[in-house]
């Protein structure tokens, strides 16, 4: 199997005249966690929606450039077929209100029409679940709505949402910045577990965050990649200025 | 206390109070409306009145059957053209805020909503009635069914536009195609919005009598055939009430009466369904 998952070629982004994303060249390795860090305004945000093709449903949206997905150009296949090897979490917990727990784990195939036998559905709600550690904390009230749950129980119930549908990539967009810390921690935990399975990609602004869960960590400024390393050398021995301005806290 | 601060309390008390009376005064009318015509009226409905047609003049009884009969057919006959239609273009206009498409037919829809409904129902004359050669109910349920059209759209439009945008996003994060992100979380999410709509949108075209009187024209016999005259409980009350007639007022009054407990009817039902439906954001 190739090491490199996903792979951006002169990527840019724009909305209406506004450039956001400048060229933009990285190569992700599979099972890898990679943090995404930079000053809010950026672009790391916009990049990371640029990777499943979410950036142009906004009104005026427009992209340059190309992001390979196992060597295939994602902006040649069809989105939804992209979103559904790429699954996406946000920053703020957005379970189906109209759906319970155990449909919204299965959303992706239920509300996409796709038929599975019952005991299927079951394995796939139980194995989502536990991947993210809730299902010892839900197993009792799977028929309730989804908005029952807390804050961080939410965003877990997203992330199994995502994890349910298999996908080679999971994207994060600040996943714990409305989450207390403790339900912050325990998302951190997950992705420890999750990488073994999944690459993931995680936007953050939170540089204690990118150290403490990433083995790779870029850093946007502007618009521009400036650095893309592991992540132990990004903290301990930044090669650009401006990432060294950054980590030591001299403009955030 | 000092004389300034008495004064302002003074004038807050009297703000209040002005507000409340205010408040009041527009529930008087609602009040008396409704004692007037179920004083008038509830004596005259029994089940004769519901079952029966008319009698001749001269002869006592009878009962507005054709009316109960023909109105639900009316009525219902506009609300499956329009529902369909207002829904699709709510769900349209709020999915494309910004687009001409969009900023054109909202302004048509504002409009159409202030287009007095004598003028629908001279439209729908010369649109179906005349070159069909006659009057029919069909031609009074289009007629309403444009009067019906931009409560419909605004409604589902408004709703639906409060739902977040992150609703839309988990959707199509999951790879669902737009039909399905639309159908199976958006308007499911905005039910209860959509459906109050359409309720109120009903209560308000049932009474509706300008529209009909040269679409669907009136009918003293029983008919449930949409291309035939149809009598309708508005047209009956319009009818009778100008009667010279004893006994046509008291068939008018009890007629008054049903279409306003329908009204009332209606109008509960959407509070609760409101609050049956709401989905918990």
């Amino acid at each position: 199997m190739e090491s490199t998952i996903v792979k951006s070629v002169n990527y840019n982004a724009y909305f209406g005249d506004n450039h956001v994303v400048k060229d933009v060249n990285i190569e992700i390795p599979r099972n890898t966690t990679i943090a995404v860090m930079g000053p809010s305004g950026c672009g790391k945000t916009t990049f990371l929606r640029g990777i499943n093709r979410m950036h142009e449903l906004i009104p005026g949206a427009t992209a340059k450039g190309q992001i390979l997905l196992n060597g295939e150009d994602v902006m040649e296949m069809h989105p939804i077929f992209v979103r559904l090897k790429i699954g996406m979490v946000f920053q703020r917990p957005n379970p189906f209100p109209n759906l319970s727990i155990y449909d919204n784990v299965i959303a992706g195939y239920k509300l996409n029409g796709i038929k599975l036998p019952k005991a299927e559905r079951d394995n796939i709600v139980q194995h989502s679940l536990t991947r993210v550690a809730l299902w010892n904390e839900v197993k009792d009230s799977l028929t309730k709505k989804g908005s029952f749950l807390s804050g961080g129980q939410q965003q877990r119930l997203c992330i199994a949402r995502a994890v349910a549908m298999e996908p080679e990539v999971l994207l994060f967009d600040e996943p714990t910045s409305a989450l207390d810390p403790i339900s912050t921690s325990t998302v951190e935990e997950l992705f420890h577990e999750l990488k073994k399975n999944y690459t993931l990609i995680i936007v953050t602004h939170n540089m204690q965050q990118a150290a403490r869960v990433s083995d790779r960590t870029a850093f946007f400024y502007m618009g521009e990649l400036v650095e893309f390393d592991d992540t132990k050398t990004m903290f301990t021995n930044p090669k650009d200025i401006r990432t060294q301005n950054y980590i030591t806290g001299r403009f955030s | 206390m000092s004389v300034a601060i008495k004064y302002r309390i003074g004038k807050s008390t009297a703000f209040k109070t002005l507000v409340i009376v205010l408040s009041l005064a527009c529930v008087v009318p609602l009040l008396f409306i409704l004692v007037y015509i179920l004083q008038a009226g509830i004596t005259k409905i029994n089940w004769n009145f519901l079952t029966n047609l008319p009698k001749p003049v001269g002869e006592s009884g009878g009962g507005i059957a054709n009316a109960l009969v023909g109105t639900m057919i009316i009525v219902g006959t506009a609300s499956i053209i329009a529902i369909p239609f207002g829904i699709l273009c709510g769900i349209y206009l709020s999915e494309n805020k910004n687009s001409k498409l969009a900023y054109w037919s909202r302004l048509c829809i504002d409009i159409l909503q202030g287009i007095p409904s004598i003028v629908i129902g001279i439209v729908a004359y010369f649109w179906l009635v005349k070159p069909l050669n006659s009057f029919s109910s069909l031609s009074g349920s289009m007629a309403l069914a444009i009067m019906m059209l931009p409560i419909v759209v605004r409604s589902t439009e408004e709703t639906l536009l409060l739902l977040p945008d992150s609703l839309r996003e988990a959707a199509y994060a999951l790879g669902m195609p737009f039909h399905r992100v639309i159908l199976k979380v958006i308007v499911p999410c905005g039910i209860s919005g959509i459906m109050s709509g359409v309720m109120l949108s009903v209560a308000r075209i049932t009474g509706e009598t300008a529209p009909l009187l040269f679409t669907a024209f009136g009918n003293p016999y029983l008919t449930t055939d949409i291309t035939k005259p149809m009598q309708s409980l508005p047209l009956l009350i319009f009818n009778y009430a100008t009667s010279p007639y004893n006994d046509w007022h008291d068939l008018a009054w009890g007629a008054s009466c049903i279409l306003l407990i329908w009204v009332l009817l209606l109008n509960i039902f959407t509070k609760l369904i409101t609050r049956k439906w709401k989905v918990q954001l």
